[in-house]
C-alpha cells in the first residue's frame, strides 16, 4: 500500500524547447514559449498569444524521416517526444517485457480534418489524412513508430486532464501486474479549432498569462507532447534500471458542476487531491510543492485556490503554475507537468509562476514568483478538465 | 479472484433493444450502406428542453444509461467509463464547417463543447450527481474494451462496487462521405442479412449506445460474469489462433470447450479473413454468432456484441438470426467475443455464466 510506480524515462517538445534538456534550462532561465502564433492561419491572430512549438511540421517531418504533410501534427510531437522517452529508459527491444502505450489527446487530427475539410471532395491529395481523425490513430502511429506490436494501446481523451488520466492508469496497470512496462503521455497540437472553440468560451487572453493573479485575462493555448516510461519494480531490479522518480499517488473524481466551468469551491478537485494521498498514504503535510493546473481562467484558478485552501486546511505549500511559460496545452498539461514535476524533484527546484503581480481578492494566496532551490520529496500535480474531470497526481523522490 | 457481474443492460441500436424485456424477437433488416438507430421515445427519458440542444450521442447514451441503471436498481454509482471512437462528431463536424463557413465569426460554444469526447461521461455524472472516477476512452475498436478493462480492475481491485460502463458513437454525414471516399465504407447498398456474401470493399456503417452497470456484488438481475479481456494493437493472422488459444488457456479453457464464438465480422471483404481463420480453424466445431448485419459497424459496435453475449447467457438461448454456423448450443456457459477492425485493435472478452 502506498508505494510508488517507478519513472525510467522521459521526453517533451514544447513551447519552451524541444526536449527534457532544453525544457529544463527554459524553466530555470525563465524563457518563455508564449508568442505569436505563427504555424496557423486565422483570424484572431492578433487577438490572441499561444505556447507553439517552434518547429514547422515540415521541419518535424524531416527530422522523423517522413515525406511532407504525411501525419497530423498532434502524432508528429507525439512520436518525437514519445521516442526521447523510450530512448531515455534504454529500452532497446520494446516488445520484450509486457509494454503498453497509454496517450491523452482532446483533439486528435482536427488539424488536418479541418484543413482538408472540403477539399477532400475536390481531389484526393490528403485522402491519407481522412482517418487520421480519430482520436485513437496518433497512438497507433506513436506505438507503431515505437515498433510497439500486439500489445495494449490505448487512448484517453477527458479534456485538459486526459494525460494526467493516461500516467494514472499506467500506474494502476503496473500496480495491479497486468503491464510491465509503460509509456504514458499524451498529445496535442494547436488547431483552428480549439482556438475558436476557446474563443467562444470567452476565456482566452490577449496577452501573456497570469496565473492566480486577481487580474487575469484567461488562457494561453499551447501545444505540446510528453512521454514517460513507467515500470515494474522488479523489471527496474532485474535491468538496474535508473530510476528518475515514482508516480506515488493519483487520484480522480467528477466535480459533478458543470460541463465547462469548475464549482466555485473545487469540489473535484478536492476529492482528486485526497484520493491521491490515499493511495500514497500520505498527509497533506507531506507535500513540498504544489505544481498546479493554474490556467488562468477567472474560473479554474479561483476555483483551486480554494480547493486547495481546503485540502491543505489553510497552510497551503509553495506552489506555481508554469502555464506562463508553455500555455495551456490541453490534453498533454497532465504530461508536461508530470515531466516538470519529476525534474524538480531530480533538482530540488521549484518553477516561478511567472506574470504575477496582484494577489486575488478571494484569499492570500501568493505562488512562488522566483526560482527557488530547496529539497523536495513529494509534488502534487494537478489537471483539470471539461465534463467536470479532476485528476491528481503525486510524484516522490523516494518509492 | 474476486468476479466482477453484470448486473445490467441498456441498448439503444438499429435493432428495438431499448427494452429490455425484448431480445431480438423481432429483426429489422437494412438495405443500405449506413444504418441510424431505431429512436425510443426520448421524451420518456428526458425534458424536452435539454433535448433540443443535446447531441445525438448523449441522448443515445441517456437513455441507454438509464435503462443499465434502473434495471440494476441503483441510484449512484462509484465510477462513469465511457468508450468512444468520435465522441459527439455531429457537433465537431457542425463546429468545423461553421469555422470555414464563417471565416471563424460568430460562433456559438455549444457544438465546441459537445465536441469534447468526454461529454457523454461528464453528462451522466452530472445528470445523477457522479463525483467518482470517470474517463473516457477513444481509442477505435477497443474504446468500449479499454472502458471493460479499466471497471474489471476496480472492481478486481476493490476500488468500486458498481460501475457504469459504455460505448456510444454517432454516424453523421461528412464522416461517412469522407470515409466512403476511402473505401473503408461501402459504396454500394447491402442487404444485411446477406452482409456476409456482400464481396465488397468497406463496411456498413452504422450507430449506437450500450451501457451496462458491472459489479462486485451478484444480485437478482445479473446476466453473467465479465471474466477477462485483453487487447492489442495490431495482430497477425498468422499469430491470431495461438493469441486467443493462450488467452483462453490463462482462463481455464480450451478452443472445444468454449460453448459459444461471437464474431465481430462486417462484411469487409478485406478484414473478415481473420474471423474466417478462427471459424474454420480452432472454432471449426464451436457453436458461432456474429452481429454486426443487425448493429452495423461503428468504433463501439461490439457493445452490441457485449449485450447480445450478456443476453444470451442470462435467456439461454441464442437468437436464430446471430447464428453463424449449424451447431447449437443447449446450455451456453461461456461465450468469447472476438472483433477487430480493418485488421487493428483486436480484443478478445469472456463471459461465464453465473
Amino acid at each position: 500500500m502506498g508505494k510508488g510506480v517507478a519513472i525510467t524515462g522521459m521526453g517533451i517538445i514544447s513551447a519552451i524547447g524541444e526536449d527534457v534538456a532544453e525544457n529544463y534550462r527554459s524553466l530555470i532561465s525563465g524563457q518563455i514559449g508564449i508568442s505569436k502564433i505563427s504555424q496557423i492561419e486565422t483570424v484572431h491572430k492578433n487577438e490572441i498569444m499561444v505556447g507553439e512549438v517552434s518547429l514547422t511540421n515540415s521541419e518535424l517531418e524531416e527530422r522523423l524521416g517522413l515525406p511532407k504533410n504525411s501525419w497530423s501534427r498532434t502524432s508528429l510531437l507525439g512520436v518525437i517526444a514519445a521516442k526521447e522517452a523510450v530512448a531515455q529508459a534504454g529500452i532497446s527491444d520494446i516488445n520484450k517485457e509486457r509494454t503498453g502505450l497509454i496517450s491523452g489527446t482532446t483533439v486528435g487530427g482536427m488539424d488536418k480534418s479541418e484543413q482538408y475539410f472540403y477539399e477532400y471532395f475536390e481531389n484526393n491529395d490528403a485522402w491519407h489524412h481522412i482517418n487520421g481523425l480519430h482520436a485513437g490513430d496518433s497512438t497507433q502511429k506513436i506505438a507503431r513508430n515505437l515498433g510497439l506490436e500486439e500489445s495494449f494501446a490505448t487512448t484517453i481523451s477527458t479534456a485538459c486532464s486526459s494525460a494526467a488520466n493516461a500516467i494514472m492508469l499506467g500506474a494502476r496497470m503496473i500496480k495491479s501486474g497486468q503491464l510491465d512496462r509503460v509509456v504514458v503521455g499524451g498529445a496535442d497540437c494547436l488547431s483552428k479549432f480549439t482556438i475558436n472553440g476557446f474563443k467562444t468560451l470567452m476565456i482566452l487572453s490577449d496577452t501573456y498569462n497570469t496565473p492566480f493573479d486577481e487580474n487575469r485575462k484567461g488562457l494561453n493555448l499551447g501545444e505540446a507532447a510528453a512521454y514517460l516510461v513507467l515500470e515494474s519494480d522488479s523489471l527496474v531490479e532485474k535491468e538496474g534500471k535508473e530510476v528518475l522518480g515514482y508516480v506515488k499517488g493519483y487520484g480522480n473524481a467528477n466535480d459533478a458542476f458543470h460541463q465547462t466551468a469548475s464549482s466555485d469551491y473545487g469540489d473535484g478537485a478536492v476529492l482528486a487531491m485526497e484520493k491521491a494521498l490515499k493511495v500514497a498514504g500520505l498527509t497533506p503535510e507531506a507535500i513540498d510543492y504544489v505544481n498546479a493546473h493554474g490556467t488562468a481562467t477567472p474560473n479554474n484558478d479561483l476555483s483551486e485556490g480554494r480547493a486547495m485552501l481546503r485540502i491543505f486546511e489553510g497552510k497551503v505549500p509553495k506552489f506555481s503554475s508554469t502555464k506562463a511559460f508553455t500555455g495551456h496545452t490541453l490534453a498533454t498539461a497532465g504530461a508536461v507537468e508530470a515531466v516538470y514535476s519529476v525534474l524538480a524533484l531530480q533538482n530540488d527546484t521549484i518553477y516561478p509562476n511567472l506574470n504575477f503581480k496582484t494577489p486575488m481578492k478571494e484569499f492570500e494566496l501568493v505562488p512562488e514568483t522566483e526560482l527557488r532551490k530547496e529539497q523536495l520529496n513529494v509534488i502534487l500535480s494537478n489537471s483539470f478538465g471539461f465534463g467536470g474531470n479532476c485528476t491528481t497526481l503525486l510524484f516522490s523522490k523516494k518509492a | 479472484m474476486k468476479a466482477v457481474y453484470i448486473n445490467s443492460v441498456g441498448s439503444v441500436s438499429a435493432q428495438k433493444t431499448f427494452n429490455n424485456e425484448d431480445f431480438l424477437e423481432e429483426i429489422v433488416t437494412y438495405n443500405d450502406t449506413t444504418i441510424r438507430v431505431i429512436e425510443p421515445d426520448y421524451k420518456a427519458y428526458i425534458t424536452p428542453a435539454a433535448a433540443r440542444r443535446m447531441a445525438k450521442g448523449i441522448k443515445m447514451s441517456t437513455v441507454s444509461a438509464k435503462t443499465a441503471m434502473e434495471e440494476a436498481g441503483v441510484e449512484n454509482i462509484d465510477a462513469i467509463i465511457v468508450g468512444t471512437g468520435l465522441g459527439c462528431i455531429g457537433d465537431s463536424e457542425k463546429f468545423v464547417s461553421a469555422i470555414i463557413d464563417n471565416k471563424e465569426q460568430f460562433l456559438t460554444p455549444t457544438r465546441f463543447i459537445q465536441s469534447s469526447h468526454n461529454t457523454v461521461s461528464g453528462q451522466i455524472a452530472l445528470g445523477v450527481g457522479c463525483k467518482g472516477y470517470n474517463f473516457t476512452y477513444v481509442h477505435s475498436a477497443i474504446s468500449f474494451e479499454s472502458s471493460l478493462l479499466d471497471a474489471l480492475m476496480q472492481i478486481r481491485n476493490k476500488e468500486a462496487t458498481n460501475i457504469l460502463v459504455g460505448g456510444v458513437d454517432e454516424l453523421v454525414d461528412h464522416h461517412v462521405d469522407t470515409h466512403r471516399l476511402i473505401d473503408h465504407i461501402k459504396h454500394k447498398p447491402v442487404d444485411s442479412s446477406q452482409l456476409l456474401q456482400s464481396n465488397s470493399k468497406g463496411c456498413v456503417m452504422a450507430e449506437g449506445a450500450h451501457f451496462f452497470v458491472l459489479s462486485g456484488q451478484k444480485q437478482s438481475s445479473t446476466y453473467g460474469e465479465l471474466v477477462a479481456i485483453t487487447t492489442y494493437n495490431t495482430l497477425s493472422k498468422s499469430v491470431l489462433s495461438e493469441k486467443v488459444s493462450q488467452f483462453l488457456g490463462q482462463n481455464g479453457l480450451t478452443p472445444e470447450e468454449l460453448d459459444l464464438a461471437i464474431f465481430g465480422n462486417n462484411g469487409d471483404i478485406d478484414f473478415d479473413s481473420y474471423y474466417e481463420l478462427l471459424g474454420k480453424g480452432i472454432f471449426k466445431n464451436t457453436p458461432q454468432a456474429y452481429y454486426k448485419h443487425l448493429s452495423g459497424e461503428f468504433d463501439t459496435a461490439s457493445g452490441f456484441g457485449f449485450w447480445l453475449a450478456a443476453k444470451i447467457l442470462k435467456s439461454q438461448t441464442v437468437p436464430t438470426a446471430v447464428k453463424l454456423n449449424q451447431l447449437e448450443v443447449s446450455r451456453p456457459k461461456t461465450i468469447l467475443l472476438y472483433n477487430q477492425y480493418r485488421g487493428e485493435n483486436h480484443s478478445l472478452v469472456l463471459l461465464r455464466r453465473c
